[in-house]
């Protein structure tokens, strides 16, 4: 009882520091991997409900979120660096020609 | 088996219609003529071997109808799209597609230069195509499309030179428009019938609906006949909307023929005819009916005497016989008032298309300019002269045995109906031969027409010919006594009263010398005593210009209703929509891009204010379900 409520505090933790991660960096490479971060945040508290539980549901749920995260790594690095290459800069502010 | 046959009617001018748009005219200039009169041709073949059993069936079922599909199911409302055909349906199928295929078929010949010839011949099947679903359709709906179609097409092809203008039409755009506005005020009697019909029985099938309202009292079916009347005023040129056929003559001749004389304008009659039940239950409108009939047809036939144009006396005559089907009608001979009908189809078809040919040799109908043209044309002038003599009504050409018959039950209905009739059969004899001396006797009047007047070709005259027999022998329809034709139609508009034969025998000679006095009145007026004309004139000099200003109903309309009209949408374009929805349109997109100019700030293309945007509705929505949960 008292361990699943530890292992979901940790995914809180680890949660709110991607969030803030993402919201407070520049470096478009690190708010990548707040993410990433984020996701695992999540899986973490999939598994230890699984866990408590005793339902296997969660920890395929888990699974397939990291198959989708290695997709999504694959695209994103992409464009990370494909924009990299046209900006010169991993900055996130100078990124914004999508503007109005 | 009748029924697919049927579909087939309709099928064929569709087909070719089609055809012609998308293909045809990209192939040859003279094919699109070919194949428009070949799906007429085809269509009149096919009612022609229906006729035996439509015709041979009698009793109550004489009729056979051919449900097509259901088109309209709205709550209780069901239009099923579907054919009636029965003796008087295809009487009027015959009608049209036989004398439509003579038509197309002169067409070829006379609109052989014209630039837009793939669309004559176009617009030329989309009519045939709704004049056939007006006469077949089984209910007043399906009859309302091919009503509002072949008005549609009438708009199209009077206009059809709408680049043209000249003295005597105007701009020749505008004529068709004024056909067409004329039109739209019989068609909502005929809406607001169809709306009184629906409401009194709950259904606007034919069968169905007749036999309701049969059931009803005057007061209801009074109303109804009054509104098909503006209906039947409007579409077949009666009183006091006749007004847009005589400008309607801009149109190309073969379309003044076909549907200005022949067929379009005989829809009402076929209206009234298809009611008969209605009318006979309401004696009060069938009156009015028939003093319109005579009134038009006296009035229309005064008017005639004083055109100087050949197809304007045409138009008149035309509007003048239509009151002659109207006063059948009226005085509950349907069956004669189609006899009529389809003899005057024969004959005024051949009058106008002999003009036309007048027209297509010489460029020019004013008959001051023409005279003397039976020596260049002699077919012509002999084919013209049949028309006269089966409008005039001498016998025994067709126009002679349907006139009479309606004379005789307008006699028997009431003397001064019958005395008004006669008069115009004087009048129409007289005036018929004014135009036939005037064109094709005496002596050319104009060097420079003279000069190049031919007789025209063989594409012309086959057609002439062969409604020049039809005139002669179509008369045989419905002889005194014999009556074919009204036996066959006695299923659907009712058995008449025989008349007493000694009186039809005495009016059939007053009206045989009436029309004999009358021709040779004006033969003998116009060969030699042009003085004598003129004297005459001087004496009715005040109807005369009543006549020649058209009994001042124009400049009424012009006065009191078009003035007005114009007035009122000067103010409506210029002050309500100009200044107010003009206006209130431009204020709501100024408005619009006012704010979105502000709200466009928000998208600043930053990835980090998107996120925390995205996060603030994650944390509302979670926010949002705590508290609700």
């Amino acid at each position: 009882m008292m361990d699943t409520n530890l292992y979901l505090a940790l995914s809180a933790l680890i949660f709110t520091i991607g969030a803030l991660g993402v919201l407070m960096r520049r470096n478009a490479l690190i708010i990548f991997m707040c993410v990433e971060m984020m996701l695992n945040s999540v899986n973490l508290s999939l598994v230890a409900l699984s866990h408590r539980w005793g339902n296997v549901d969660g920890q395929i749920f888990v699974f397939v979120i990291m198959a989708v995260a290695a997709a999504e790594v694959a695209i994103g690095l992409a464009i990370l660096i494909a924009n990299t290459r046209h900006s010169q800069s991993v900055n996130v502010d100078k990124i914004d020609l999508l503007r109005w | 088996m009748i029924g697919y046959s049927a579909a087939w009617l309709l099928a064929l001018p569709l087909a070719g219609l089609l055809l012609n748009t998308f293909v045809g005219r990209r192939y040859s200039r003279t094919l699109a003529g070919t194949i428009a009169s070949g799906a007429v041709g085809l269509a009149f073949l096919i009612a022609i071997l229906m006729a035996p059993d439509i015709y041979g069936s009698h009793g109550e079922h004489a009729g056979q109808t051919l449900p097509l599909w259901d088109w309209i199911t709205i709550g209780e409302l069901q239009v099923p799209l579907a054919l009636l055909v029965d003796p008087l349906s295809l009487t009027l199928t015959l009608v049209v597609t036989g004398v439509g295929f003579l038509i197309h078929v002169y067409a070829m010949g006379y609109m052989v230069d014209d630039a837009r010839l793939a669309r004559f011949f176009i617009y030329l099947n989309f009519f045939i195509l709704a004049m056939l679903l007006l006469v077949l359709g089984d209910s007043f709906v399906t009859l309302f499309i091919g009503w509002e179609g072949v008005g549609l097409a009438s708009y199209l092809l009077i206009g059809f030179w709408f680049d043209r203008e000249d003295e005597l039409y105007g701009s020749y755009a505008d004529c068709g428009k004024k056909a067409f506005v004329v039109n739209r005020i019989g068609d909502v009697g005929l809406i607001l019938a169809m709306g009184l019909i629906w409401t009194t029985v709950g259904t606007l099938n034919f069968t169905e609906a007749l036999q309701g309202l049969a059931t009803m009292s005057e007061a209801p079916l009074v109303l109804i006949c009054l509104l098909l009347l503006l209906a039947v005023a409007g579409k077949s040129a009666q009183f006091p909307l006749y007004v847009w056929l005589p400008d309607a003559m801009a149109g190309p001749t073969p379309v003044s023929a076909l549907i200005h004389a022949a067929t379009m304008v005989t829809a009402g009659i076929y209206l009234m005819a298809r009611t008969h039940v209605l009318w006979e239950l309401a004696p009060m409108a069938s009156a009015i009916a028939a003093w319109i009939g005579v009134g038009t047809a006296f009035v229309a036939a005064t008017m005639a005497m004083v055109q100087t144009d050949l197809k304007k006396v045409l138009a008149y005559s035309t509007i003048s016989q239509l009151g002659y089907m109207v006063l059948g009608a009226g005085v509950g001979a349907f069956a004669f008032a189609i006899f009529h009908l389809v003899t005057h189809a024969f004959f005024k078809a051949l009058l106008f298309l002999s003009a036309g040919s007048v027209q297509h040799a010489t460029h020019e109908l004013d008959m001051r300019k023409l005279g003397g043209l039976r020596l260049k044309m002699p077919h012509t002038a002999r084919n013209f002269l049949i028309g006269s003599l089966a409008l005039a009504g001498i016998p025994p050409l067709a126009g002679f045995f349907s006139k009479d018959g309606i004379l005789l039950y307008a006699f028997q209905h009431n003397i001064l109906l019958y005395f008004l009739g006669l008069v115009t059969a004087l009048v129409t004899a007289i005036y018929i031969f004014r135009a036939y001396y005037l064109t094709f006797m005496g002596e050319p009047r104009d060097a420079h027409v003279d000069s190049h007047v031919h007789e025209s070709g063989r594409l012309i005259l086959a057609p002439l010919w062969i409604l020049s027999a039809l005139t002669i022998l179509g008369g045989a329809l419905n002889l005194p006594f014999v009556l074919t034709l009204e036996h066959a139609l006695a299923s659907v508009v009712g058995e008449l009263e025989p008349p007493v034969p000694s009186l039809e025998i005495a009016l059939l000679v007053v009206s045989a010398m009436v029309a004999i006095g009358g021709a040779r009145l004006a033969w003998g007026a116009y060969r030699r005593h042009m003085a004598w004309v003129d004297s005459i004139r001087a004496t009715f000099k005040p109807l005369a210009k009543l006549a020649q200003q058209r009994w001042y109903l124009d400049d009424l309309y012009d006065r009191q209703i078009l003035r007005g009209s114009h007035t009122l949408s000067q103010w409506l374009s210029t002050t309500v929509d100009q200044q107010g929805i003009d206006r209130a349109v431009n204020w709501g997109a100024e408005t619009a891009l006012n704010w979105s100019r502000k709200l466009r700030r928000l998208n600043d293309g930053r990835v980090p204010t998107y996120v925390f945007s995205m996060f603030v509705g994650a944390a509302l929505l979670v926010a949002y379900f705590w508290i609700a949960l």
